[in-house]
């Protein structure tokens, strides 16, 4: 997946990532070997879903496709639900996929939300996927996935 | 912490969807950026949101340095009947904004 000229950057980011991935984790140590071999992100991913395979394309994530400033992104996540007592989204993890740290934020409904969206700015330090993953009452997953170009990087480093 | 600023309709009838948009100043210092010495900024971000209404959860949220600084958030509420929301925004070391506003349900 990395070409030749990415090289330079992965010992960076892998450090960074090491701080994101173990908030995520846990510090579950033998994740840790993988880490060489996998993406942060999808590390991020794994502890949240395990060995299941999420439904595709059930999440909306609202985001502009062009991104002047990484610093503030304009973001909504939503989800299809009744949101009754006994189907219910739970969760919707956001996840940018070539953030230093991947896990962005985790917004957690009630029945009493009525409507399994929520919004919020996020930082994109480069031009990447963002993912949104969505936890139901009934233990399933639902997964979407939304490309978003940036022309100033924004993490400030 | 300075007051958060929320943001409800004026009024809503029981069974009313309505959106609350909550916006809070803070750095959201990502723990990843050196100063003009070098050093790493420490961490310091809100790390949690949440919001209840007459004593029930209607949402939380938890947040990780890619959440823009001022951290703004909106979410949505079937109105149950009449109460008062209490929103809290926790930063790293514990410390705690507590808003408690009344919803006018006609």
């Amino acid at each position: 997946m990395k070409d030749a000229q990415a090289t330079p950057l992965i010992d960076r980011r892998a450090f960074a990532t090491g701080a994101g991935a173990l908030a995520l984790l846990a510090g579950s140590a033998g994740r840790l070997s993988a880490q060489a071999t996998e993406p942060a992100w999808q590390q991020a991913l794994k502890s949240l879903v395990g060995d299941v395979k999420p439904l595709e394309g059930k999440v909306t994530l609202e985001l502009p496709e062009i991104a002047e400033n990484g610093n503030t992104v304009p973001l909504t996540v939503s989800v299809e639900s009744p949101m009754t007592a006994n189907d219910y989204v739970k969760a919707i993890h956001v996840i940018a996929t070539e953030n230093p740290q991947p896990g962005v934020a985790t917004f957690r409904f009630s029945p009493l939300s009525g409507k399994a969206s929520a919004a919020s700015r996020m930082r994109l330090a480069r031009t990447q996927e963002v993912i949104g993953l969505a936890e139901l009452s009934d233990g399933k997953f639902l997964i979407g996935r939304r490309s978003v170009k940036v022309t100033i990087g924004g993490c400030g480093g | 912490m300075n007051k958060p600023r929320v943001k409800l309709p004026e009024a809503a009838k029981p069974g009313d969807l309505i959106e609350i948009k909550t916006l809070i100043s803070h750095v959201m210092e990502t723990g990843q950026r050196k100063d003009p010495d070098g050093k790493t900024i420490p961490r310091n971000i809100i790390n949690f949101f949440s919001a209840s209404f007459a004593g029930e959860e209607v949402f939380k949220a938890d947040l990780q340095p890619g959440i823009s600084a001022n951290p703004y958030l909106s979410f949505f509420m079937k109105v149950p009947g009449p109460g008062e929301f209490e929103f809290t925004w926790v930063e790293d070391g514990g410390n705690k904004v507590v808003e408690r506003i009344k919803l006018n349900v006609t």
